[in-house]
């Protein structure tokens, strides 16, 4: 099928296993994704295939591309760091969007004290800007 | 021997991983809410970026690299945008 027979068994044995985790951890990560019961335990779930799952199977790739042509290849490393920065960016802003919409349309699926902590932190900050707004208007 | 422990890691993480996308497609399907589907669209995105890596991997092509890229990017964009659009019930202000 393609150049694999070659290989060197301490090239294989390393990319075998950090492939076979990734893929397993990615697997346990949406099993996750799934069982549990609520939104803010879901959005904890998928970050299992962002980190070590992505990370092993594109450290396997690296190795391997890295032995097969003969120099450094890295190329596989801009998708792990595009991966690791935007991941977290993404899993804050949907949290942050979900807490806002359960507070106005079903606040009961809240714990008693996030229901409206936040709002008033929410109002001042947004009188805050207000005033800034003016002050550079006036100016 | 070093071609078959390879081929047989390639080919369980290749399946594992198509498993990993049907579960999140089920997500997609099942969510009660939109956040939920939206995330579960985030996770296929990025389960489906794994997978093209495995393939490109066991065919030793470079094409699917760069489609894993483009989907990483991709998946990011497009996400944000659903959930600004969830959060503010507009995409551009």
């Amino acid at each position: 099928m393609n150049g694999f027979e070659g290989l060197p068994l301490w090239i294989s044995i390393p990319v075998a296993l950090l492939v076979m985790l990734g893929a397993t951890l990615t697997l346990i990560g949406a099993l996750g994704f799934v069982q549990l019961s609520s939104f803010y335990d879901r959005l904890h779930a998928p970050t299992l295939g962002a980190s070590w799952g992505t990370g092993a199977i594109i450290l396997a790739s690296s190795i391997l591309a890295t032995y097969l042509q003969q120099r450094l290849v890295v190329h596989e490393l801009v998708i792990g760091l595009c991966v690791l920065v935007t991941i977290p960016v993404t899993l804050m802003l949907l949290g942050r969007t979900a807490l806002l919409r359960d507070r106005t349309e079903n606040p009961t699926a809240l714990p008693e004290k996030m229901r409206n902590s936040l709002d008033a932190e929410d109002a001042a900050q947004q009188e805050q800007e207000a005033e800034e707004r003016a002050k550079q208007s006036s100016a | 021997m070093s071609g078959m422990i390879l081929t047989f890691a390639l080919g369980y993480a290749q399946l594992v991983i198509a498993i990993a996308a049907c579960l999140a497609g089920s997500r997609i399907l099942l969510g009660p809410r939109a956040q939920d589907r939206v995330l579960a669209l985030d996770t296929l995105y990025l389960t489906v970026m794994l997978l093209f890596l495995i393939t490109g991997m066991r065919l030793g092509s470079v094409f699917l690299f760069e489609a894993a890229m483009v989907i990483a990017v991709m998946g990011f964009v497009a996400t944000v945008a659903l959930t600004k659009f969830l959060f503010r019930g507009e995409v551009i202000e």
